[in-house]
């Protein structure tokens, strides 16, 4: 059943509906449950009578609620379908075979096919189906197999960049088989031979429904160059109304990378099938123009590459001898400037300067000898490509080169001397050109009856000589030979560059064989002749989407193909690396035409845009879930149980519930560290290490406590609740002394928490490390806590150490002590030793020590707990007996009192004792 | 034997909330500030009050001679009146006392408590006795007494809703009934009426909740009085809130007739405001400690 775009699986279900306003009525006289509130104030309330027609009735909108929810969750088992499948279609049994054309045209709507693809192999995984897929810009023989499995291999299949061959048609419908199946065909919309073909043979076998798309096909055909512009044609399969469209050109910018260079708009007349325009270009641009491309139109068809008959050549020309000022006409160069000027780029220079820069074309004016240096480099640029151009002359007529032997980068061997004829000392008259012979590249130049040689050089006869001549005088003798080296080639014009020997340079002749030697023009495709036994290793390949892709380990092809092949699957377009130069294959050849598809009428053409079947039953039930919520709210702001401050305090209780336990574990964790370094940092905190053992720790933190209870009471500083330092955690660099109390069980701190103390050490930290042992068994090894100091201070930088000398800074920065009595006597504490050059003073009490605090001070007195107090000031362990344990108790005091002066003043009070000295220096 | 430890853990546990109690009401008497106030007129007392001649019938031991020395007649020397009232003060325990409409809010009871023990502080330390009516605790000076109170100010009563208790009330002397008056209403004329014709005048001082006051609930409900003994069930809660309303109104009103008539003052404190204002009201509605 199906209403509007949604189809029900159980339609029956819905019958259910019919039951609602049964439901409204006997809701409706159910009320709410009652709420039980003590209330003093119900003495008043005795004898009040309700309002019979208000209160017991569920409110209309709750009903309505309800009744929502209740209709939601019939509808949603009744199964819910939006866009159900035609039944028809859907109900089809036995294989499918999906026909992909998978052409460059199919790229743009490949997102839709693939959708549409996947839906369909969806469909026929529910019904069990199987399929195979073939690809006919590939053809291969079909593979039946389960729906599911071609779905996960959907992503794989992608778009050719080139036609499907006619054959493939055929060959295609000779893979089929004979079994019977269902067949659609995605069609790229253009007619091609063969289709006709392949239908019948589908037909044969089963129903067959085509899919296209009907958004109309642009193409682009090659740029052509015209005058001093491109030509840029763009074709389109179905003559529609007019549209425009536009075309980009990319390109490398000056630094290398790929750009939009330029865009030039194009309008398709109405019912026109092309529509072309001219792009003017400057020259530089153009040179470094790589692709156009169609805008909003990703296919291959809709991009055509560049190749090198697009760029301008580099020519150098180096003359044999300095021009002569003033004398323009009869430099050898002049009319090779003229020639080539507006086509090509020209380079200057010597020969060694420019050889670098890699020209096209290095033309030699009547240059006879070369160095040795020079002459290989030339013959190495030659012979990988190069086209040497060189031109006789007076100093090559009288040189040696080539006379014997012939040279290297000469075509002929040359006779000494040259000739001269129709001069007035010579007979004869001058000689004409004889007709370009078929092998030669001039070939079918027209000659000019005014073009008339009256010098030249002349070759010596030769077994090779025939071959190379390419251009010859009405006498036979040859004009211009051809020599080719490695890649490159050696041509020599066996007349001046200059209107001295000949007026060839004078005519359009020049320039014309200039360009058929492909120095002044751009390059054309090569033709077959040259293209045969060359191969052609792909560089870059155009995917299906018209993108560049790395050619990889595609195998070469051979040259002849560029001109008798169209684009394949073992011929792709891209760009080809050849002997000498770059080609570029594109998709659609010049002068193409498209030409929509015709299907025969009987035969079902759809379109792409099939809407995805989407069951709603899961949505209808969550509606159904959310608005039974709403219920609960709605029931209980109803019944007055929905306070505003329990629904906010739950609404946070869920939050709090919902939120990730680690995550606030952690956050708290951090601000806790965070808050404890600024309390730290905002006091004076002194800090005793965490040791691990309860009682300890709280022996210490009790200490500090006492101690700076002593320090409020009896001096200026003033400090904070001491704070237990986790070595680990904590940020050492805010605490100005730490108490170290050593137990011999503790835990080694890790190489982390060293590196820490380490720095806190050299930053101007002390550690107070209290073995509290009394030290029995003197600052050395053989008791428990002292091994333990021991393995503790292995990774810490400490400097040496020595006894408290008597005048060491500790004994009397605040008060005067000469022993340092915690709850235990022991003498030896030991500190920073003072440097060995510290000497005292003649009339000074004391030496001049370190400038520094000491790092730390060891000892095993047991200070923290002659220190501690409790909250109320009463001293926590007993010290002593009798009034000796309280004196020692208050030498324990003050012996605190001292450090944390050390630790916060430094070496102020051995400065103090220099100022009478430095006063009586000042006065001097 | 047995007994005695948990009799003991008990009263210790009861005993705990006094001193807190009794600190509060230090803290909120403190607030009032006060001296030894006379009586203005001639009388029992240690303060000189007048010279007058003596007149037949004074007791010649009474003439003040170093006076009489300077002028030829005698004088007498009196001494200013200052003599105590009584205030015998009802703290209303019963159970729906102990209610509070919300958490931040203290329980009636409590409240009660805190203004009864403050205003005796101030009461006492203005030279008046202070007594419980009811309990066995007659008007007495003294910080002793003002500990007594405490103590009995602490005890619950059983019942749902609290009736005024005359016994133990002195003729002429002043009393103050602390109580929200939401029960049956007769006791309380019996009260007010038995303490008129004794003679004794008062204030009577209403204290609510605010909820009472706003009747803020909707919905289907049962309403239980805090002692459990009445229920009343509405359908529609909010439809009840006007005529609740006007019945407490009606309340109110009877009690300030029932004052006017028998000279007393009646007055309204709410948990919800601060109890120094009622501690002041109180304060001058004994005519700022004078018991006159």
């Amino acid at each position: 059943m199906t209403i509007g775009p949604i189809g029900f699986a159980a339609p029956w279900l819905l019958v259910a509906l019919a039951a609602l306003p049964i439901l409204w009525l006997i809701l409706r006289a159910v009320p709410p449950a009652p709420i039980r509130r003590r209330f003093p104030g119900v003495a008043l309330l005795l004898g009040l009578r309700d309002d019979d027609s208000v209160s017991d009735r569920t409110p209309w909108w709750l009903l309505l609620l309800r009744m929502l929810a209740v209709a939601a969750v019939i509808i949603g088992l009744a199964g819910p379908i939006l866009n159900p499948q035609d039944e028809a279609q859907a109900n089809r049994t036995g294989p499918m075979l999906i026909v992909l054309d998978s052409s460059w045209a199919s790229a743009r709507d490949w997102p839709a096919q693939e959708d549409l693809l996947d839906s369909l192999l969806a469909e026929a995984g529910r019904n069990a189906r199987p399929v195979g897929i073939l690809q006919l810009s590939d053809p291969e023989t079909p593979v039946f197999q389960a729906a599911e499995t071609w779905r996960t291999r959907l992503t794989g299949l992608a778009p050719s960049a080139w036609s499907p061959q006619p054959d493939a048609f055929e060959d295609a419908a000779n893979l089929l088989g004979d079994e019977n199946f269902e067949t659609r065909w995605f069609s790229d919309g253009l007619a091609r031979d063969g289709r006709q073909t392949l239908l019948d043979a589908l037909q044969d076998r089963g129903p067959v429904t085509i899919h296209e798309s009907a958004v109309p096909i642009y193409a682009l055909t090659p740029a052509v160059v015209e005058d001093d512009a491109l030509r840029l044609t763009a074709t389109r399969a179905n003559p529609g109304p007019a549209r425009d469209i536009t075309v980009e050109a990319h390109g490398r910018d000056p630094s290398g990378a790929q750009r939009l260079l330029a865009t030039q708009d194009m309008t398709f007349e109405a019912s026109a099938k092309e529509a072309t325009t001219l792009l003017s270009l400057p020259a530089e641009l153009r040179a470094r123009l790589t692709r156009f491309e169609i805008a909003g139109q990703s296919h291959a068809g809709a991009v055509t590459l560049t190749d090198d008959s697009l760029k301008r050549r580099e020519v150098a020309l180096i003359a044999g001898r300095e021009d002569r000022e003033g004398l323009e006409l009869l430099s050898p160069l002049h009319y090779l400037e003229q020639a080539l000027e507006p086509t090509a780029d020209l380079l200057d220079g010597s020969l060694s300067d420019v050889l670098p820069a890699n020209p096209d074309v290095v033309v030699l004016a009547d240059v006879a000898t070369l160095s040795g240096a020079e002459q290989a480099d030339l013959l190495d640029w030659t012979d990988r490509g190069g086209m040497l151009l060189r031109f006789a002359g007076p100093r090559l007529a009288a040189s040696d080169v080539s006379r014997s032997d012939e040279a290297p980068l000469m075509p002929v061997r040359l006779r000494a001397g040259g000739r001269s004829v129709g001069g007035a000392m010579s007979w004869g008259e001058p000689k004409e050109l004889a007709p370009f012979p078929e092998s030669s590249p001039f070939f079918g130049l027209d000659v000019p009856s005014d073009v008339t040689v009256t010098a030249q050089v002349m070759a010596q006869p030769d077994p090779t000589l025939a071959d190379r001549v390419i251009a010859q005088l009405s006498d036979g003798t040859p004009l211009v030979t051809r020599k080719r080296i490695g890649q490159g080639q050696v041509v020599l014009f066996h007349v001046t560059a200059n209107a001295e020997w000949s007026t060839l340079p004078l005519s359009g002749l020049f320039v014309q064989m200039l360009e058929r030697l492909a120095i002044s023009s751009s390059l054309a495709l090569p033709d077959l002749a040259e293209l045969e036994g060359t191969t052609w290793q792909p560089a870059q390949v155009l995917s299906g989407s018209g993108i560049l892709e790395d050619a990889g380990t595609l195998p070469g092809v051979d040259g002849t193909r560029f001109v008798e092949d169209v684009p394949g699957p073992d011929f792709r377009p891209g760009l080809y690396d050849g002997p000498d130069r770059r080609l570029a294959l594109n998709v659609l050849p010049s002068d193409t035409t498209l030409t929509p598809v015709s299907w025969p009428a009987d035969l079902p053409v759809l379109g792409l845009d099939r809407p995805p079947e989407a069951a709603l039953g899961g949505w209808f039930l969550a509606g159904a879930l959310l608005i039974l919520m709403a219920d609960i709210l709605a029931s209980l702001g109803l019944s007055g149980r929905l306070l505003p401050a329990r629904a906010t305090m739950s609404a946070l209780l869920l939050a709090l519930l919902l939120s990730p336990q680690m995550a606030d574990a952690q956050d708290s964790s951090m601000s806790e560290a965070d808050e404890k370094a600024l309390m730290a940092a905002s006091e004076v905190v002194l800090g005793h290490v965490i040791t691990g053992d309860r009682s300890l720790d709280n022996a210490a933190q009790a200490g500090l406590r006492g101690l700076g209870e002593t320090l409020f009471f009896r001096t200026s500083v003033e400090p904070a609740d001491p704070v237990s330092v986790n070595l680990e955690t904590d940020d050492l660099s805010v605490y100005p002394f730490l108490y170290w109390p050593i137990s011999p069980d503790q835990p080694i701190p890790s190489e982390e928490a060293y590196v820490k103390l380490n720095e806190y050490l050299r930053t101007g930290g002390m550690i107070l490390f209290d073995t509290r042992d009394a030290n029995v068994a003197g600052f050395g090894a053989s008791s428990p806590a002292g091994r333990k100091l021991q393995r503790l201070a292995r990774p810490l930088d400490i400097p040496p150490l020595e006894p408290i000398p008597e005048d060491h800074v500790l004994t009397r920065t605040f008060y005067l002590l000469q022993d340092f009595p915690g709850r235990h006597t022991g003498r030896s504490v030991w500190v920073e030793s003072a440097p060995p050059d510290a000497e005292q003073v003649e009339g000074m009490p004391f030496r001049n020590l370190n400038d520094n605090v000491t790092p730390v001070v060891i000892g095993g007195n047991d200070w923290a707990a002659a220190w501690a107090m409790d909250d109320r000031g009463n001293p926590l362990f007993p010290v002593g007996r009798g009034f000796a344990g309280e004196r020692q108790r208050e030498l324990a005091y003050r012996f605190g009192v001292n450090l944390v002066m050390h630790v916060l003043t430094g070496n102020y009070k051995s400065d103090q004792v220099h100022v009478p000295a430095l006063l009586d220096r000042l006065g001097q | 034997m047995t007994q005695i430890a948990p009799l003991r853990a008990r009263s210790e546990a009861e005993a705990a909330r006094f001193p807190a109690l009794l600190a509060r009401a230090e803290h909120l008497a403190g607030t009032v500030l006060l001296g030894e106030h006379g009586r203005r007129r001639a009388g029992m007392g240690d303060d000189f009050w007048q010279y007058r001649p003596v007149q037949a019938g004074d007791e010649l031991r009474h003439i003040d001679w170093r006076r009489s020395a300077r002028s030829d007649t005698q004088f007498l020397r009196q001494r200013e009146w200052q003599i105590a009232q009584s205030v015998t003060l009802w703290v209303d325990g019963a159970a729906s006392m102990r209610f509070a409409s919300g958490d931040t809010l203290p329980q009636k009871a409590d409240r009660a408590r805190l203004l009864s023990l403050a205003i005796a502080i101030l009461l006492n330390r203005a030279g008046e006795r202070i007594g419980l009516s009811g309990a066995d605790l007659p008007p007495r000076r003294g910080d002793a007494q003002i500990e007594r109170l405490a103590m009995a100010l602490g005890q619950d009563g059983p019942d749902d809703y609290g009736a005024p208790q005359t016994t133990g009330m002195l003729s002429h002397g002043r009393a103050l009934f602390l109580s929200d008056f939401l029960g049956d209403l007769d006791p309380v004329r019996e009260a007010l009426t038995s303490a008129a014709d004794r003679g004794v005048r008062g204030v009577l001082y209403q204290v609510l909740d605010p909820a009472e006051e706003s009747f803020p609930y909707r919905g289907r409900t049962i309403f239980e009085s805090v002692g459990g003994t009445m229920v009343h069930e509405t359908l529609k809660a909010s439809e009840l809130r006007d005529r609740y309303l006007e019945r407490l109104a009606a309340r109110k009103d009877d009690l300030r007739h029932l004052c006017a008539t028998t000279g007393w003052l009646y007055g309204t404190h709410h948990t919800s405001d601060s109890a120094q204002s009622a501690l002041l009201w109180l304060y001058n509605a004994f005519d700022g400690g004078h018991g006159r």
